[in-house]
């Protein structure tokens, strides 16, 4: 090949990689629905992009690529089942009908996507897997984390996660649960599930939990555009409040790392760095969620957080309001990390060694002893007391858990600040 | 597809019924049957007797052996069950939610295996 062709294989190559980012799970969505089986969808996804890569260098690149990649997986399955229904007459069978279904039904067009999308969702979380596994499969199917991601998010193996996933797909496929949204009078019934995946797609995205990057915008917007067609599906109280959460943290996103990456903490953000229609659009948002009355957990965060966006620093900041919040949010999710983040406002509010003090009796019990931002909150209030050697060994347990570049960097970063 | 809906529940506390409480309960049944065959979902079913009657058989190396009650002795007893047609999980979750049984005890919800 000349290296003007290699240049233009390159050039196509890198095409079908950003499209695999963008699209790929919106056509494994659809390819689950034409196909009725996620196995068979994923291989038929993986060979429509393969094809990709084969044809596109040659033929160029299709003006609907999404659509292509969709009619592509589907034929060669298609395809592939009549091959093999020589050896085994009843494929012949399957595939006429996946053919006649496919030929029955115009799945290219988008508002038949984002319904695949919400099917694939619902299906994955439904209650008839494990919550585990509903998390793990949302995971993987919906947002194409692979299983290292996954397990690192639940601090457990990936071949753990591998298993609940193929006991999932397993249960899906043999006690047959449908690919489709669920009626009106279910809705709400099987949305906790829902929003709590979404969330923690959220903030695998925010908080990326390894890797050089700290952040991972695609996984955030996954989630951000999740919440959105949540809301239009579904406007209850904590569906709002989740999307008004994700909005407002992710105005700081900028703020949060510097240019050269390294991360910067919420009071030492540049302010002016917020993205304002993000939270103008949160806080309204937030407004919205209270004035239906039910608070949920993700509507208390989402309006701690509307607390931090209206402020113009740290020091002005409203941290009795903050305070006030996470001792309502306390009450409807006693969770140990509401707790910690309560001891770091009222650390705040009161001085550090109230919030260590707070730290200290979470550690005690024995909750979040691994769980780095319980001791790089420890690590920090500590710094702030001048003791300098208690900071230093709960820097260096923090550190010890890390797995993310980024984070890694800050903690020595204040290890080395700390006087010797 | 066809799914198999088993119906568990205290025996104790169905024997301890008073007589209109559990004419009630039967009636109730009664409805339920009869409205699963109208939708047709209906394929089977029946209730069993209680678990004294019960009889477990086993061959280990060639030698049956045959012991006095069930499976497992559990809290809820197997006391009965339906056989559903249904297009899908939903559908079955659906219809077993209705079974009367269903507020006292627990239904478990099995699809039948197919051999192609």
């Amino acid at each position: 090949m000349t290296a003007e062709g290699e240049d233009a294989a390159d050039h196509v190559r890198a095409t079908v990689d950003a499209v695999y980012r963008t699209d790929s799970r919106r056509v494994l969505a659809t390819l689950i629905r034409l196909l009725g089986d996620f196995d068979l969808a994923e291989e038929a996804m993986h060979d429509a992009f393969t094809a990709a890569v084969e044809q596109w260098p040659r033929d160029g690149v299709p003006a609907n690529p999404r659509a292509w990649l969709v009619s592509t997986g589907r034929f060669k399955t298609i395809s592939a089942m009549r091959k093999r229904a020589r050896f085994d007459a009843s494929l012949l069978d399957i595939a006429e009908r996946l053919d006649a279904a496919a030929r029955d039904r115009r799945e290219e067009d988008d508002a038949g996507v984002e319904d695949d999308r919400l099917r694939l969702i619902f299906t994955c979380c439904h209650p008839a897997l494990t919550p585990d596994a509903q998390i793990a499969l949302t995971l993987r199917e919906v947002c194409g984390l692979t299983t290292e991601e996954i397990a690192h998010a639940f601090f457990t193996s990936p071949t753990t996660v591998a298993q609940r996933i193929v006991r999932a797909k397993a249960k899906i496929r043999d006690a047959r649960i449908p690919y489709q949204v669920p009626a009106l009078a279910a809705l709400a019934e099987r949305l906790d599930s829902v929003l709590h995946v979404v969330y923690l797609v959220f903030n695998e995205g925010y908080f990326a939990s390894s890797g050089e990057s700290l952040t991972r915008h695609d996984l955030s917007g996954e989630a951000i555009r999740l919440g959105r067609l949540l809301v239009e599906l579904l406007p209850e109280p904590e569906v709002i409040g989740l999307l008004a959460l994700m909005l407002l943290h992710e105005s700081r996103r900028a703020s949060r790392t510097s240019a050269s990456g390294e991360l910067i903490l919420l009071g030492d953000q540049d302010r002016s760095r917020w993205t304002r229609e993000l939270i103008v659009e949160g806080t309204a948002l937030v407004e919205r969620a209270l004035t239906l009355r039910r608070l949920g957990p993700y509507t208390l965060q989402a309006a701690i957080a509307a607390v931090h966006a209206e402020a113009v620093s740290e020091a002005s900041t409203d941290w009795a309001q903050i305070v006030a919040l996470y001792d309502i949010l306390l009450r409807a999710d006693p969770a140990p990390v509401v707790e910690l983040n309560r001891a770091a406002a009222v650390a705040m509010r009161d001085g550090p060694l109230a919030g260590l003090r707070i730290i200290d009796a979470i550690l005690a019990r024995g909750d979040l002893t691994d769980y780095l931002h319980a001791h790089s909150a420890r690590a920090d209030l500590c710094r702030r007391l001048g003791r300098a050697e208690e900071a230093r060994a709960a820097y260096q347990r923090a550190l010890g858990l890390t797995r993310q570049e980024t984070e890694r960097r800050f903690l020595e970063r204040r290890l080395a600040e700390l006087p010797a | 597809m066809k799914y198999l809906c088993l119906i568990y529940d205290e025996e104790k506390k169905l024997a301890g019924m008073a007589k209109s409480e559990s004419d009630a309960f039967m009636g109730e049944y009664g409805a339920y049957t009869e409205s699963v065959k109208a939708s047709g979902h209906y394929l089977g079913g029946n209730p069993l007797q209680p678990v004294h009657t019960a009889t477990t058989i086993r061959n280990r190396n060639g030698k049956v052996s045959t012991t006095d009650g069930p499976f497992a002795e559990t809290k809820e007893q197997l006391g009965g069950y339906y056989l559903i047609e249904a297009k899908d999980l939903n559908e079955a979750i659906q219809v077993a939610s209705r079974i009367p049984s269903v507020k006292t005890g627990s239904i478990e919800v099995r699809p039948i295996m197919t051999f192609s």
